[in-house]
């Protein structure tokens, strides 16, 4: 990983990274646009499906760039309806989530990801530590990392009257296990 | 009958009432549900969103514990949690190189030989006896409202049809209600956005509900944890968006059943939801 915006080499190309990450092959995208049709956030989307797949297939660095600094590619929610309906089975949402990484590890992410990464990350250190999802750390970690304190704090009183808000985490035994699993994912660090 | 059972953390916490009926329904139709020990996240809609390799180690420690223990079906009620696992499930299935991989970062052998249903397709199977233990027809018009989660992507899930799924309505005419011919049944609700993207939800998850009350129904039957937080704990956004006041009760598919069942609604987590759901049975004396 070199994390040049100009890579030399075909096997280099963004598409050559994707295609080998997913097993995906973009040249089957024929561009009918289906995808983007069935698409429930494509009118949220400053590039849509179709056209992300469009800008990755030639391989160019500048067109790359544009697909990977899209706000586009964070609001794909893996509903899978594009996948299903495309013609030539394409698996769009594979794409959508390498494209992601890479936009996180090139540095490029579009500002407006913050907060969708901030709840991911949350909800990941939140497992990282005690092995299943803690709901109340999530939402503090998330608050934290996004600075919307006060959004939603009318909701916890209502979850927690109706016992839907356990107070302590589940801890459970394979934590280290899960931490090194982390490790050797993630990378992050036990 | 036993199966592998596998609650996943929404059924812990914000959706216990999910685990609640499943429990009771199983109980009361002689299915026993053996817990997957020490389980672990299975990473839902997160870990696939910040690494790949993550987002298969953590439904591959579930199955290779599920392994371990014996266990040759594993049920997962939580149409997330189902998902993450037979996609995990079917990559490995195809890459003997990526088992080898996965087992070394999961420390645990991996197999893959353990086969994951979801909550439709095992209440599908006991027709016969939900049947004779459904005494209390719910007499009820509902939506049956499936998702993305159960039926997508079908080269995964390998699940009822993709387009307009069935199962969830012949299980709702099994418990005496009718099930509604409605556009929303495979719509996304918005998901994992709950928290980050309120306004997509509220846009996503107001049409589902407005199209059910528009069909007629009195009800939604849901069989995932995040369908039914953002249809029921999202509602005041839905309702502020579509200016409207819809306040058809949201259930799951085990609560409705139960009901039909004559099973307690305490029991079955009724009053755990943020929209009132006072659906008794018809036959109990109904409530509007």
């Amino acid at each position: 990983m070199t994390g040049s915006p100009h890579p030399s080499a075909p096997s280099e190309t963004l598409k050559a990274k994707v295609e080998q990450a997913t097993g995906v092959k973009l040249n089957h995208c024929y561009q009918c646009g289906k995808c983007t049709a069935g698409c429930p956030v494509a009118q949220d989307m400053d590039l849509t499906s179709c056209q992300i797949l469009r800008l990755v297939q030639f391989g160019d660095p500048a067109w790359d760039r544009q697909a990977l600094q899209s706000e586009g590619i964070w609001l794909c929610l893996a509903c899978e309806t594009c996948s299903t309906r495309c013609p030539q089975e394409v698996a769009v949402p594979k794409v959508m989530d390498f494209l992601r990484a890479e936009a996180v590890r090139r540095d490029l992410a579009h500002p407006r990801s913050r907060d969708i990464l901030a709840f991911h990350r949350a909800f990941m250190d939140s497992v990282r530590a005690t092995g299943r999802l803690y709901e109340i750390g999530l939402v503090a970690d998330y608050k934290v990392r996004s600075r919307h304190f006060l959004k939603d704090v009318m909701l916890a009183p209502r979850m927690l009257v109706r016992g839907k808000l356990p107070l302590l985490p589940h801890l459970i035994k394979g934590r280290d296990a899960m931490k090194r699993i982390f490790q050797r994912t993630l990378g992050v660090k036990p | 009958m036993r199966i592998g059972y596998y609650p996943g953390c929404s059924l812990l916490g914000s959706s216990r009432e999910f685990d609640e009926s499943t429990r009771a329904v199983a109980e009361a139709i002689g299915l026993e549900l053996v817990t997957v020990p020490d389980w672990n996240c299975c990473g839902a809609s997160s870990a696939h969103v910040l690494d790949h390799q993550l987002s298969l180690a953590l439904p591959a420690r579930i199955l290779a514990l599920a392994e371990a223990a014996g266990l040759t079906e594993l049920l997962a009620p939580c149409a997330a949690c189902y998902n993450r696992l037979c996609s995990a499930r079917t990559e490995l299935e195809a890459d003997p190189a990526a088992r080898e991989a996965i087992s070394r970062i999961i420390e645990l052998p991996y197999q893959g030989r353990v086969k994951v249903v979801n909550i439709l397709e095992v209440l599908d199977r006991c027709q016969d006896r939900l049947k004779a233990k459904a005494t209390a027809p719910l007499g009820r018009k509902v939506a049956c409202y499936y998702g993305c989660l159960l039926v997508r992507p079908p080269r995964v899930v390998a699940f009822d049809r993709p387009e307009d799924p069935m199962s969830m309505d012949r299980l709702m005419v099994l418990a005496g209600a009718e099930p509604l011919a409605w556009n929303h049944k495979t719509e996304c609700c918005g998901a994992a956005f709950s928290v980050t993207r309120t306004d997509l939800v509220a846009r996503m998850s107001g049409r589902i509900v407005a199209g059910a009350a528009k069909a007629g129904a009195e009800a939604i039957v849901v069989a995932c944890p995040m369908c039914h937080s953002n249809l029921d704990m999202r509602r005041p956004e839905c309702n502020a968006l579509l200016q409207a006041d819809h306040q058809l009760p949201v259930l799951f598919i085990t609560q409705a059943l139960g009901l039909a069942m004559g099973l307690d609604p305490v029991r079955l987590g009724l009053q755990r939801h943020m929209v009132p759901a006072l659906l008794q049975p018809a036959a109990a004396g109904a409530k509007a």
